[in-house]
């Protein structure tokens, strides 16, 4: 069954009544959720140190920080649309708060929201381009993602003379600022990054969003079939407008982790992380055409990459062998992710 | 946009910070005025790097070099790629152009060793740095100016044994390249101890982190980490906090962050490979060949490290890391 034509047959699943477990078969996520408890066992299985709590705190801080950006990755694939310039969208904006900061000698709170403004800005013009030129979003936002690694290092010599951003630990409104970002807190001896916290609330209004507005109708429905959504009514423009400022927005919150933990930003970083969110996204139950997923499937599908990616090195596996290892476990969790979905839509 | 910008401007000027940033750092700048001591014909030489990038380390051998080239009266050209055979593309345009040196890194030697061939033969005299040790003299290049990777290594665990680490953790941040390997083999080879390999994906700060971390908690008796590029050691320092662990971190290759860490203590020692020095170096020598047809090193490579940096040594180089030239 295609994605296609999975989403008209869908939309009336959320005003019949139907039985709990039948409603859960029917989610997008439950292959991942299946898949993720797998690789849980498999890692408690073959590394000792897994199943601490300590343990568990660095997988969580590893999935939020992709979860974080796959959340809405994933939205915007339900849309139906790409964003290959998300990863290095995150260092952009983490570069032009600093920059900003130091530059004007500011306080670093005026750099963070200027840094707002900007990466909306960037989101809305990836948004506009698309729905203005009716390219592909592959096109577009390659274009955007090749500008913007040549700006993030251009724009960083030019200013600072290195490639590297001055260190701004030093001023007005940076603890502030760190503890929002990029603090850690401790619960029950366990240390927790900040991060997660952002995660799980950018999930949960991703899904409110998705379920519980018009808005994420609209998302489903031009995810599916733009020009039939069009026909009915939905803004079809304003929706993918919307959907690369919710990109947009995540990148900013990354971009000030990554500048609060560190303090400096190498204007290189970034690149080939976008690939990552959208795996996410997929390993998530999202379909690469469109119209079906979820943005909980997304923090799942995070966390699988979390878990596979810190597994490996709790399992103190032959490191020579690391990416092998890490791309056989991704793709045994989405086969059976797949294989759960078939066998749940056989069953509904 | 302009609206954007204008709030901006006026957002920063109520919210100014009085400490840090750039008005600090100009307060601090004493100018130093550089111009050319020789008066030598104006000669062109072109250096073509593997850098990738935006990478700190060759910004500062750029650095070193355009430094010279203002000394020594010299047209500087520079460019770099880290694909091997667009490496070499680059090195035939400055053929092309008929530059009066060549300076080359051969990180990948296969790709490049053609077209360095064809410089040579050419009459341009080439100077070979960073990487390519062995091949520099067999591929016809003038002399090499760099770093011995593997004896930067062994430097590394006679300093770990000396510290009385042992069981030390070598953080690679790029899978598959030679020269990290080489360092780490190294350092595996003089220290007394074990160490094991650890590799991260360099592109991803978060994620270099959270591995460090995952590591630190899997194995307790890890009592060093060594990173091989200056900023990972930050990110290991984070890693080693939050996984409670007492490892020593020392890195290899030096910035201001790693500057101050060392002052402070957060980090033992960082080996330093002088980049600075070998941009500097090439130039001058290939001027020095131009001028007076010298040559340095015997047909041996000019090393230009390891150097073993701790807290005395970084009081008196924090001023040069903060300008990006050490």
């Amino acid at each position: 069954m295609s994605g296609s034509t999975a989403a008209p047959d869908r939309p009336d699943e959320r005003l019949v009544r139907t039985s709990p477990l039948r409603k859960l078969l029917g989610r997008p996520e439950l292959g991942s959720v299946v898949g993720a408890v797998a690789v849980f066992l498999f890692f408690t299985i073959v590394a000792d140190s897994f199943l601490q709590a300590s343990s568990l705190g660095t997988v969580l801080y590893a999935a939020s920080v992709l979860g974080i950006m796959a959340a809405p990755v994933a939205l915007l694939m339900i849309g139906g649309e790409f964003d290959l310039s998300a990863g290095v969208l995150v260092t952009s904006s983490a570069l032009i708060s600093s920059m900003f900061s130091y530059q004007m000698t500011a306080n670093v709170w005026v750099g963070v929201l200027v840094s707002l403004l900007v990466t909306l800005a960037i989101g809305a013009f990836n948004g506009f381009m698309l729905t203005r030129t009716k390219l592909p979003s592959f096109i577009i936002t390659l274009g955007t993602f090749l500008m913007l690694t040549g700006l993030n290092l251009g724009f960083t010599k030019l200013i600072s003379g290195t490639v590297s951003t001055k260190a701004i630990g030093d001023m007005e409104g940076f603890d502030s600022a760190h503890a929002l970002f990029a603090s850690t807190l401790t619960l029950g001896g366990v240390e927790l990054k900040v991060t997660i916290l952002w995660w799980i609330a950018l999930v949960a209004v991703a899904t409110w969003i998705l379920l519980r507005t018009r808005f994420g109708n609209w998302i489903f429905a031009v995810g599916g079939e733009a020009d039939a959504a069009r026909a009915v009514g939905v803004p079809v423009i304003r929706t993918r407008i919307g959907l690369y400022l919710g990109v947009a927005f995540a990148a900013w919150v990354s971009g000030q982790h990554l500048l609060f933990s560190y303090d400096v930003v190498q204007s290189g970083e970034g690149v080939g992380n976008e690939l990552t969110y959208i795996i996410a996204a997929v390993i998530g139950g999202c379909l690469i055409t469109g119209g079906y997923g979820s943005a909980i499937g997304s923090a799942v599908g995070a966390f699988i990459f979390g878990m596979t990616s810190k597994g490996i090195v709790y399992a103190e596996w032959n490191p020579d062998w690391f990416k092998f290892f890490l791309g056989a476990m991704l793709l045994l969790a989405t086969l059976l992710n797949a294989w759960v979905r078939k066998r749940a839509e056989a069953t509904t | 946009m302009g609206a954007v910008l204008a709030v901006a401007l006026v957002a920063s000027l109520a919210g100014c910070s009085s400490t840090g940033g750039k008005r600090a750092e100009e307060r601090a700048a004493a100018a130093a005025e550089g111009r050319a001591a020789v008066n030598t014909p104006r000669w062109t030489f072109a250096m073509v790097t593997h850098s990738g990038d935006g990478d700190t380390f060759w910004d500062i051998v750029q650095k070193g070099a355009e430094q010279a080239a203002l000394k020594d009266n010299i047209n500087f050209l520079y460019s770099h790629n880290d694909e091997g055979n667009q490496q070499a593309q680059l090195v035939q345009t400055a053929i092309d152009k008929k530059v009066d040196g060549l300076i080359v890194s051969l990180a990948k030697p296969d790709a490049m060793k053609a077209v360095v061939a064809k410089a040579v033969k050419a009459g341009i005299p080439v100077v070979t740095v960073n990487s390519g040790s062995a091949e520099s003299k067999e591929f016809g290049a003038l002399t090499h100016i760099g770093q011995d990777e593997a004896i930067a290594g062994e430097a590394v665990g006679d300093e770990l044994n000396g510290r009385g680490r042992k069981k030390a953790l070598c953080v690679l941040h790029e899978q598959g390249n030679v020269g990290h390997e080489q360092r780490c083999a190294g350092a595996k080879k003089t220290f007394d101890g074990t160490m094991q390999n650890l590799y991260v994906d360099g592109t991803n700060m978060p994620d270099v982190t959270a591995s460090i971390e995952a590591k630190l908690q899997s194995d307790k008796s890890i009592d060093a980490v060594v990173t091989l590029g200056a900023p990972f050691a930050d990110a290991a320092v984070q890693a080693k906090r939050t996984a409670g662990s007492k490892a020593e971190i020392d890195t290899f290759d030096l910035n201001a962050k790693v500057a101050t860490g060392l002052q402070s203590d957060k980090l033992g020692f960082a080996v330093d490979q002088q980049p600075y020095l070998q941009g500097y170096q090439a130039v001058d020598l290939l001027w020095l060949y131009r001028y007076n047809r010298n040559v340095l090193g015997g047909g041996l490579p000019v090393l230009t490290g390891p150097q073993v940096i701790t807290k005395d040594d970084a009081d008196a180089l924090a001023d040069y890391t903060e300008r990006g030239t050490r």
